[in-house]
């Protein structure tokens, strides 16, 4: 009789892999419960509306609650099969995510220009792309945005370690553009 | 007049008519790019736009914004894949017209009414603009505060079906919005002793993660999916005549599409699903609706293309962004110290007056760019989605890394884009964490300045409006529980379990 009434009450639509999510958050909500006191303070003769610990508060609480509720209505919420292999697929892109901090460590010490084909061509292959025209159409684009950045834009790029071995004609335009 | 004209000069700048160009046929391809969005692009663009002056990176940015659903109908009508999610509607009626050989007329119509309501919300601004100037100024913090924690309950309830979910997710962004050292006293929240997070996490390195990065990780792991080849042949004017035979259901559209673009958290979607229920409803042929019903594609796209111009109003009004885009804008306001709000409307109405025209201007370029070149856009479109995925990560490394040139930006927006990825696999919303980083920050500080006069709770509602705010809060809970009662009496629970229209791949489609 619970169960039924739970279900009516809560009873949503669930993709596989909602449960995995739902429990994880519950736990990083409890965490940072269990943190509250410690990562942030009460200040004497401070109103309770200025407490540097209002906010805080408030938000975690509300995500430990609505976490548990989220958890229930997903435990009662008719299953789609399918919750491991959706897990695998999330973890899947740290993959990509390893790349793009490479990428991101390279770009002060190889310089903009040449870090990004680099990448865009890595990635092209990485994916699948064997043709030469998307090959090409990559180099394309991992020049094209670094000169619309940081030689037309003037966004800010710190220039390649390497750009300082250049030879003088050449060095204080690849320091200053790309 | 003499802010009209002022209005004008702002305007008539090289680099603003230079981004309004590049932002409105941006805007236009990136919707058509199944898969992008609106949202993609400003969150990439972002950063760059910080250099520019105020006008100028607006206007790229409302370029984007505005335009993105004229584009998104292209791939609806044509290939049955809407380019942005407003635009799933627009594929009920436009991609049978096509399968019967009418697919230049649905284009037509589609552009026309997508100007109309863009043209009709604008108008409906400029004439509300001076009354919006009479009431902005009586919006102390109090009202503020209220208007804030009204966006954010709007936001929770809007999201039918996943309501626990979208809570918890704007707590999560409430949260996001407390890390670091706090402004007025100085402690560290939430550090655990690294420097690195005493001083916040930025929303911008959110929403890329958010938005950009998770779009580029799905794409990039998802099967490879290129939209079909398509063509469109007969004349794309007809629809601008063709309109005025619709034009009761064009008017009613683009109203609601301005009412519900003016309420936070509500936009697109709802003004959409309830102009089209409006016009099957009052239709002599509702039969042929979701078969090729000129009226349902009008009353579709007019709605959601009258909604970006209203969704400026709390912006602009109360410096209240009611969802995601006009939340990334608020922080270009912010940058150069433009601080939306009551007072934008009393000293830089000119300012305003530019933002109006610069709409208007942008839904003619718009217009006319279509009508003239839907078959090259076309060509364009034809990029395999895994290359999509690879501009769209390579772009947002310079979105991040150009904030501060921090490595640990980049680790954290990667991180939010693995949780952002792992929301829309499993169809949770993104919007509330952005919605509740925004107004959780605007709502400490209000709440902070409003109490220092308050010395009793009913204090908090006597001034008018602080009141009319705090009533249509009440209100607003009062009918969400009152329609869960009558659902769970009838056991209609809400089940968004429509198919997705290209459901192998449910994330594609911007």
């Amino acid at each position: 009789m619970l169960t039924k009434t739970l279900q009516d009450l809560f009873k949503r639509y669930r993709r596989p892999g909602d449960i995995v999510f739902a429990v994880v958050f519950l736990l990083f909500s409890l965490f940072l419960l269990s943190q509250l006191g410690e990562q942030t303070q009460v200040v004497n003769r401070t109103k309770w509306f200025a407490q540097p610990s209002l906010w805080p508060r408030i938000a975690i609480y509300c995500m430990v609650v609505f976490a548990i509720l989220h958890m229930v209505s997903s435990a009662v919420s008719p299953r789609i099969p399918g919750r491991w292999p959706e897990v695998i697929f999330w973890l899947r892109s740290l993959e990509y995510v390893a790349y793009f901090l490479i990428y991101v460590i390279m770009v002060p010490w190889i310089g903009y220009l040449p870090s990004t084909v680099l990448f865009a061509v890595f990635l092209a292959i990485r994916v699948g792309f064997r043709n030469k025209t998307t090959l090409m159409a990559a180099v394309a684009f991992g020049v094209v945005v670094p000169v619309i950045f940081r030689a037309g834009l003037q966004v800010r790029v710190p220039a390649g370690a390497v750009y300082e071995y250049l030879p003088d004609s050449i060095r204080i335009f690849f320091l200053t553009n790309l | 007049m003499d802010v009209l004209l002022s209005g004008f000069s702002i305007l008539a700048q090289w680099q603003v008519i230079v981004a309004l160009f590049i932002g409105s046929i941006g805007g236009v391809i990136i919707g058509a790019l199944p898969g992008v969005g609106a949202a993609v692009a400003i969150a990439i663009l972002l950063p760059a736009t910080f250099s520019f002056e105020p006008i100028v990176g607006l206007t790229l940015l409302l370029g984007i914004y505005g335009s993105s659903m004229y584009g998104g109908a292209i791939p609806a009508i044509l290939i049955n894949t809407p380019g942005t999610a407003v635009n799933a509607l627009t594929t009920y009626d436009g991609y049978p017209m096509t399968k019967r050989g009418l697919g230049h007329r649905a284009l037509s119509l589609a552009y026309s009414a997508s100007f109309f309501g863009g043209i009709f919300s604008i108008l409906c601004l400029m004439v509300l603009s001076p009354v919006l100037a009479l009431i902005a100024p009586h919006f102390g913090s109090r009202e503020i505060f209220l208007a804030a924690f009204m966006g954010i309950l709007l936001v929770v309830l809007a999201h039918r079906g996943q309501t626990f979910a979208a809570a918890m997710l704007a707590a999560f962004g409430l949260f996001l919005n407390t890390v670091g050292l706090e402004p007025v006293k100085y402690t560290r929240r939430f550090t655990f002793d690294q420097s690195w997070l005493s001083s916040g996490i930025d929303l911008i390195v959110v929403v890329l993660g958010l938005f950009a990065i998770s779009q580029a990780l799905l794409l990039l792991l998802e099967s490879d999916h290129a939209p079909e080849k398509a063509d469109v042949q007969g004349n794309l004017f007809s629809g601008l005549k063709e309109l005025l035979g619709l034009k009761r259901i064009a008017t009613v559209s683009s109203s609601i599409g301005v009412i519900m673009g003016m309420i936070p958290g509500v936009g697109e979607f709802t003004s959409q699903f309830l102009s089209y229920t409006y016009a099957q409803k009052t239709s002599k042929t509702p039969e042929k609706f979701g078969d090729g019903s000129e009226e349902g594609l009008v009353a579709s796209e007019a709605a959601n293309n009258a909604v970006p111009g209203a969704a400026m109003i709390p912006l602009l009004a109360l410096g209240i962004p009611g969802e995601a885009l006009t939340a990334m804008m608020l922080s270009v306001f912010y940058v150069h110290n433009v601080i939306p709000g009551p007072q934008l409307f009393e000293n830089q109405m000119d300012f305003v007056m530019a933002l109006y025209m610069a709409l208007i201007l942008l839904n003619v370029i718009v217009l006319v760019f279509l009508l003239f070149s839907t078959n090259i856009l076309l060509k364009v479109i034809q990029i395999p989605t895994r290359f999509l995925g690879i501009m769209i990560l390579t772009l947002a490394f310079v979105g991040v890394y150009s904030l501060r040139n921090s490595i640990t930006d980049c680790a954290l927006a990667a991180g939010f884009g693995v949780f952002g990825l792992i929301l829309k696999r499993l169809d949770l919303p993104v919007v509330p964490i952005i919605l509740g980083m925004v107004l959780g920050g605007i709502m400490e500080v209000k709440l902070r300045s409003a109490m220092a006069r308050v010395q009793t709770p009913f204090d908090f509602i006597d001034r008018p409006i602080a009141m009319i705010l705090f009533i249509m809060i009440l209100l607003i809970v009062a009918a969400h529980i009152r329609t869960l009662i009558f659902e769970y009496k009838n056991k209609l629970r809400p089940q968004p379990t429509t198919v997705a229209v290209d459901a192998d791949h449910p994330n594609q489609q911007g």
